[in-house]
Order: structure tokens, then C-alpha cells, then sequence
């Protein structure tokens, strides 16, 4: 024990065995990590262990979806009719394109491109901002047709109460996806704005590559709210 | 540093077939495959997800600690359904009047006598659908 308080006494000391050369590091290396390599994995695990969390917290509102689905089956096929397939598919391959171009900009900094960073940065915010422009109109046309549950809605027809509860899942799931996406354009802004000012490097990447974590989450999770949506239900009117 | 860096065509590619498999499960929509069209979609979802989170994520070049937290997110989403589902869908098995068939979902209850014909009757017919607990 007083051994490895003694180690550690002096913050600057790095047993040559671990700092990688003559004790000299990389600026953005902690003191507390042995190595760069080390770093990174450390923020990968860590970034991984939240994303685990995000997807307990859309795991409870899928499980509500799941159960609810299972009981009123004909207000979920209603309701999904009533969801603009063409919107939804556009919003779908929008953030697919984000997906690609966030992976470009993590690359471009891998091999210390920042001109290159920096543009596929800003074309990942464009999608994305692209998506949440969509998004709004779709939420417009739905509190215009009173489909916004509340003291508001109408719905007509013998499953209006069961599909209110549809539409209570399509706008907490959607508008939980849709903060995400603003948390991700903020988040991105600031990468923008580090690689601006040359933060980055092949060596020492890391902000970047993890809000490109976060960013294919938040793809992800729309690759699962689009079909359970927009398309799962629709197929029982057809036939 | 450690990380991997893949070549270009290759995030091409996965955009590719991600662009594929959302025309695929778009097409399949119109197709009415009964009790079929939800199970056919998810696992279009889930190839999908998976590509995503193997080539854009990385984590195909990720330690294998990392990998075992990408599994365990999954392991516990399945942990949430299947138990929650086991729960509701097996309620009024072996309760309900006329046994596991009668049941149905295990939780629909007939409409009260004396709701039916008052004011928004079509509503309250739906609404009798709703589960007593």
C-alpha cells in the first residue's frame, strides 16, 4: 500500500516500462493513464457503458409500446396508417447519410485531415437538422388534425382512446429521439469548433470518435422506431 | 494510436446495404404477412443496427471488453421484454373462465352492462377492450 502511494507521489513520474518513451507523453494524456492506447480504451468503455443506459431508457418506453401493441392490435394498425410513410422513410435515409458522413468525419481525424473534419462535420449537423425540420412538420400536421393526445384529441371511430395511447408512444418515443438529435447537433458544433481549432490529431482523436458513438446511437435507435411505427401495422389493412 | 481506421469503401458499402435494407423493409410493409410482418421487420432493424454498430461504431476492432457492454445493453433489453411479457401475457392462464384460449392476452375483461348505449358508446366499446387489474 505505501509502496504504490509512493509511486505515485510524483504525478510527473512514468515508469518507463509504461509511458512509452523517456517519459515524455502526449498533452491530451491524463496523468493517471499509462498510455494514450489505455486512455482511449478507457473513454471507449465509458462512452459504451452510458450508451448502455440510453438504451434501458428507450427500453422502457418500447416495453410500453410492446405491451400496449399486444392489446389493442387494431389501434396500432390505425394509428400507424395515420403516420406519413413518406416523410418517415425520407427522415430514415437522412439520418442513414448522417450516419455515413459522421463515420467520414471520425476517419478524416484519424489520419489528420482537418479541413476534411471540419466538412463532414457540418454536413453530419446539415442531416441532422434536415431530420429535425421533417420531424417538426410531422408533429405541425398532427396537432392540426387534433391527433396530439390531450384534452384535444379526436379521433373517430370505436378504437379513438386506445389509439390516443398509440400516439402518446409516437410522440414520447419521437421526442425523446428528437432531443437526442438536438444534443447531438449541439454536441457535434463543439467538435466542429475543436477541430476549428486543430484539437485533434491521429494521435489523440478521442472527443470526436465518441459523439460519433452517440451519433450512430441515436441512428440506431430511429433504424428501430421507423419500422415499429411507420411500417409494422400498416400490412393488416392491405389483403 | 490504437484505433482502427477502415477504408473508405467500406463505409460505403455499409451505407449501401443499410439504403437496401430500408427499401426492403418499406416494400414489405405493403405486404400483408399476417402475424409475419413484425417479425420480418425487426430483423431487418436488427441486421441493421448491427451493421451500424460493428462498421460505424467499430466495434468489430473494439477490445473484447467493449464488445461484452455492446452485448450486455442487449442482454438486458431481452431481460425487460421477455419478463415483463412472460408476466402480462401468461396473466389469467389458469383464472380466466374458459382457460388459456378464453384468456386471450390473459387481461380483457367484457364490457359493463350498463355502459353500453350511454354517451360516446362507440368509445366506451373500445374502451371495455381495457385491461381490469
Amino acid at each position: 500500500m505505501s509502496d504504490a502511494a509512493a509511486a505515485h507521489a510524483d504525478p510527473h513520474e512514468h515508469p518507463p516500462s509504461h509511458g512509452g518513451g523517456a517519459g515524455a507523453h502526449h498533452p491530451a494524456q491524463q496523468h493517471h493513464f499509462d498510455s494514450l492506447a489505455q486512455q482511449h480504451e478507457a473513454a471507449t468503455l465509458g462512452m459504451w457503458l452510458f450508451l448502455v443506459t440510453e438504451v434501458m431508457f428507450f427500453g422502457g418506453l418500447l416495453m410500453a409500446y410492446l405491451l400496449y401493441r399486444v392489446w389493442y392490435p387494431e389501434a396500432w394498425s390505425e394509428g400507424s396508417l395515420d403516420l406519413d410513410i413518406v416523410l418517415g422513410g425520407t427522415n430514415t435515409a437522412v439520418l442513414i447519410a448522417s450516419s455515413l458522413t459522421m463515420a467520414f468525419a471520425v476517419r478524416s481525424a484519424q489520419v489528420g485531415k482537418h479541413r476534411a473534419t471540419i466538412v463532414w462535420l457540418i454536413l453530419t449537423m446539415a442531416f441532422g437538422l434536415t431530420f429535425l425540420v421533417i420531424k417538426f412538420f410531422e408533429y405541425k400536421h398532427k396537432f392540426e388534425l387534433h391527433h396530439v393526445p390531450g384534452y384535444d384529441f379526436v379521433y373517430p371511430g370505436p378504437h379513438g382512446r386506445q389509439v390516443e395511447i398509440f400516439f402518446s408512444l409516437y410522440f414520447s418515443l419521437t421526442g425523446l429521439h428528437a432531443v437526442h438529435m438536438i444534443i447531438g447537433v449541439a454536441l457535434l458544433s463543439v467538435m466542429t469548433w475543436m477541430a476549428y481549432r486543430r484539437r485533434f490529431s491521429p494521435e489523440w482523436y478521442t472527443p470526436i470518435e465518441m459523439s460519433g458513438l452517440y451519433w450512430h446511437f441515436v441512428d440506431i435507435v430511429w433504424i428501430f422506431l421507423f419500422p415499429l411505427l411507420y411500417l409494422v401495422d400498416r400490412a393488416q389493412h392491405f389483403g | 494510436m490504437s484505433g482502427h481506421i477502415s477504408p473508405k469503401s467500406t463505409y460505403y458499402a455499409i451505407f449501401g446495404a443499410l439504403m437496401v435494407l430500408t427499401g426492403v423493409t418499406v416494400a414489405v410493409a405493403f405486404v400483408n404477412l399476417g402475424t409475419f410482418n413484425f417479425p420480418v421487420a425487426l430483423a431487418i432493424a436488427i441486421t441493421k443496427a448491427t451493421l451500424v454498430i460493428l462498421f460505424f461504431m467499430h466495434v468489430k476492432y473494439s477490445s473484447r471488453l467493449t464488445k461484452l457492454f455492446v452485448g450486455m445493453a442487449f442482454f438486458f433489453l431481452f431481460v425487460l421484454f421477455g419478463l415483463t411479457m412472460t408476466d402480462y401475457l401468461s396473466r389469467g392462464l389458469h383464472t380466466y373462465p374458459g382457460g388459456a384460449a378464453g384468456a386471450g392476452y390473459g387481461v380483457r375483461t367484457p364490457a359493463p352492462a350498463h355502459e353500453a348505449g350511454s354517451e360516446g358508446g362507440a368509445d366506451r366499446e373500445g374502451e371495455a377492450a381495457a385491461p381490469a387489474h
